[in-house]
């Protein structure tokens, strides 16, 4: 019997007509897509997008040169040279990240003794072409000086986590 | 169309025609643009998106967007492909989605061809839609497409069958394999038109044209490879079937072609059931919109309905599909060509 | 009258030729693509005929469904031209001389043929003319020739049973699926919910 019953909800398409009800009932519901390139959503403080390298307060690159970001990147999608300079401080020569390598897991940021290396908030730089990704130390200090802002807050408002 | 040849002399009528063709096409890949749209914000609004909004207001110029797209994009023809084979197939899909026109009646007299045969003309040109797949998905000389191309083939010729019966019990019905005097004789109210077939009464004509009417759009999903029914281009099995090797222009012709058939689908039922031109009900506030619109207006409801099937339906196995189309829909609706036969014979008769 | 004239031979040039290559092509695939373009062209040669039926007929069967079948056949098999050709001069004589029987038979018949009187008048008026074509065909295959026809019908039918029966084989064991029933199970036939006590299990 039931399978009688089963062969006309199936004849007169009741399964059809039930999911037509519930599609046109979504149909007319307000749309929860955001306009990406007009309109954009919330990023968390802890994003991890395109990395920077920053300084303090004074112009003086916060990087020292302890390699210790080169040592955890597990993609190793950093290179480091480091050298004396002329007042003797140890600083890089060299400080490359290729962006195609790198897996944005955090760990440099997270390696880091003197927050030099982050993970800003940007997520909007792809290029048209491979080697605009990789980026050297001119384009990363670029990057913090541009981001510096949202980056300091973002470090503060999860420094309470840490 | 041979009033142009007769009236205004072989050089001009020969022209007419083919400004009358050209005319229509354009008519046509204007009006597909904009259904390709609907049925991509149709899609969205169900799944509680906002679809394609960028290019132009509410997003109206995407079409011509991806067509530029398209048209500007190299065309990559595998190393190992059969380079004429591998061309000629979107060629040859793009074609045949347009030649099944010229017989569709769109409203009173205007038929580019309005040949006797005219609806055996449309299955015959629609059985011939399953080359440029297969064309494609060998030429291809790729697994994928091959596999797709294997699939749709025995997919769109089961299918076939149950369609070819749809057609035949409706001619049955109306007598003629004119389609412009199929649509004739649903004139005068939406009771009349053959997915009702009221005017049969007291013969229950409807109790077979209304399963024959679902019949035969389920099986022009199937034909059409429209989701739930769209194996041979399965993505998340078969990435995109048969269309897995094309890029560019070539692309660009299969879908204008696999769009194409669809809406000629929709045609199609719209003048073996849904009445073609004639307005729902024979006075005033209806037939003030001229009969064309009333032709379109049924066509888009229709591709509607199918943008609305393909969000809701989950695809189906490919043996669950070959179990509807042999097991099911061919003996419903062998019975139903029997079945009618019966009722023309006795209801002529009596 | 000449645009049919043309027509005519532009079609039955490519029939020929297309039938031609058939032969002719290398590949196999190819070679059944151009024995559809023989089909087509033969449709067409039908249309000018005014037997449009008929021409639709060739198309729908004999394009969209038989060729279909062989294209799925041919494309499939791995057909190695170069080993198939071997043999080709070993079988030169008998080959030849099959094709010769075939000739003289040919010759025999093309020959000796002559039309019946009343014959041409049918030619030039196959049907009457307040008829379709449709209606036609019909009225001499259900009319004047249904007992034929039904025949013909049967004898096909045969054939496929009897296709089926041969190659029809019955394993035992083999676990079948039903599809209404998988669709119309109901929950309390599935699942159990079962008030399981800490300790005890269900046992």
């Amino acid at each position: 019997m039931s399978r009688i019953a089963q062969t006309l909800r199936g004849a007169a398409l009741m399964d059809f007509w039930g999911a037509f009800a519930l599609g046109m009932r979504q149909f007319f519901k307000p749309k929860p897509t955001v306009n990406y390139p007009f309109e954009k959503g919330y990023v968390s403080p802890r994003f991890r997008g395109q990395h920077a390298l920053r300084r303090y307060a004074n112009g003086e690159e916060r990087c020292i040169a302890c390699k210790l970001c080169e040592a955890v990147c597990p993609a190793q999608a950093i290179t480091i040279e480091a050298e004396p300079r002329e007042d003797g401080s140890r600083r890089t020569t060299r400080y490359d990240i290729d962006m195609v390598k790198c897996i944005y897991c955090g760990y440099c940021q997270e390696a880091c003794p003197v927050d030099a290396i982050v993970e800003g908030p940007n997520f909007e730089y792809a290029t048209e072409t491979r080697e605009e990704l990789y980026y050297d130390k001119a384009k990363l200090l670029e990057n913090g000086d541009r981001w510096e802002r949202e980056i300091a807050r973002n470090l503060e408002l999860d420094a309470r986590y840490r | 169309m041979y009033d142009f040849v007769t009236q205004w002399g072989p050089v001009w009528g020969t022209v007419a025609v083919i400004g009358q063709i050209l005319g229509f096409m354009v008519v046509l890949l204007l009006s597909l643009a904009f259904l390709l749209l609907m049925d991509r914000k149709v899609w969205a609004a169900v799944q509680m998106r906002k679809g394609p909004n960028v290019v132009g207001a509410f997003g109206l110029m995407q079409s011509f967007a991806d067509f530029l797209k398209f048209v500007l994009k190299e065309i990559i023809v595998p190393a190992g492909a059969d380079r004429p084979l591998f061309i000629l197939a979107p060629l040859l899909t793009f074609a045949l989605a347009f030649i099944t026109w010229a017989v569709i009646p769109v409203a009173p007299g205007w038929v580019i061809s309005d040949i006797n045969v005219g609806i055996l003309y449309v299955f015959a040109i629609s059985s011939l839609g399953v080359y440029g797949i297969i064309i494609g998905g060998w030429a291809s000389n790729s697994k994928y497409p091959f596999l797709g191309a294997m699939r749709s083939a025995a997919q769109m010729v089961s299918y076939e069958v149950s369609i070819g019966f749809v057609i035949v019990a409706i001619l049955v019905m109306a007598g003629s394999m004119n389609l412009s005097t199929v649509v004739a004789a649903q004139g005068g109210g939406f009771w009349n038109w053959h997915v009702l077939s009221l005017d049969m009464l007291p013969w229950p004509a409807f109790a077979i044209t209304i399963p024959l009417f679902v019949i035969f759009f389920v099986s022009a999903l199937a034909e059409t490879n429209r989701p739930p029914f769209d194996l041979p281009e399965a993505e998340s099995e078969l990435v995109a079937g048969y269309q897995v090797e094309y890029s560019s222009t070539p692309y660009l012709l299969f879908m204008i072609g696999e769009y194409l058939n669809i809406v000629l689908m929709c045609a199609l039922m719209t003048v073996l059931f849904l009445g073609g031109w004639h307005a729902p009900l024979d006075f005033p506030p209806f037939t003030w919109i001229p009969p064309v619109f009333w032709f379109a207006i049924k066509v888009v409801f229709l591709f509607f309905m199918f943008a609305m099937v393909k969000a809701l339906v989950p695809r189906y196995r490919y043996d669950q599909l070959m179990r509807l189309g042999w097991k099911v829909f061919l003996p419903t609706s062998l019975a139903a060509v029997a079945l009618m036969g019966g009722f023309v014979v006795y209801a002529n008769a009596g | 009258m000449m645009l049919q004239a043309a027509a005519f031979y532009i079609l039955s040039a490519v029939a020929v030729l297309s039938a031609f290559m058939v032969v002719a092509a290398k590949n196999p695939v190819r070679a059944v693509l151009f024995l559809i373009l023989a089909f087509f062209s033969v449709a067409g040669i039908f249309v000018i005929l005014g037997a449009e039926f008929l021409a639709m007929i060739l198309v729908i069967v004999y394009v969209g469904a038989v060729a279909v079948l062989f294209l799925f056949v041919v494309m499939m098999l791995d057909i190695d031209f170069a080993e198939l050709k071997q043999g080709f001069l070993s079988y030169l004589p008998l080959g030849g001389l099959v094709a010769l029987a075939l000739a003289a038979m040919l010759a025999l018949v093309g020959f000796t043929w002559t039309m019946s009187d009343t014959a041409s008048g049918h030619l030039q008026a196959p049907m009457p003319a307040d008829m379709t074509n449709v209606e036609a065909l019909g009225a001499v295959l259900y009319d004047q020739y249904v007992l034929y026809f039904q025949l013909a019908g049967l004898i096909l039918l045969v054939a496929m049973i009897g296709a089926i029966t041969l190659t029809l084989r019955h394993r035992p064991g083999v676990r079948r699926q039903d599809v209404g029933k998988q669709v119309g199970r109901k929950r309390a036939e599935a699942v159990e919910l079962v008030d399981v006590k800490r300790g005890e299990g269900i046992g």
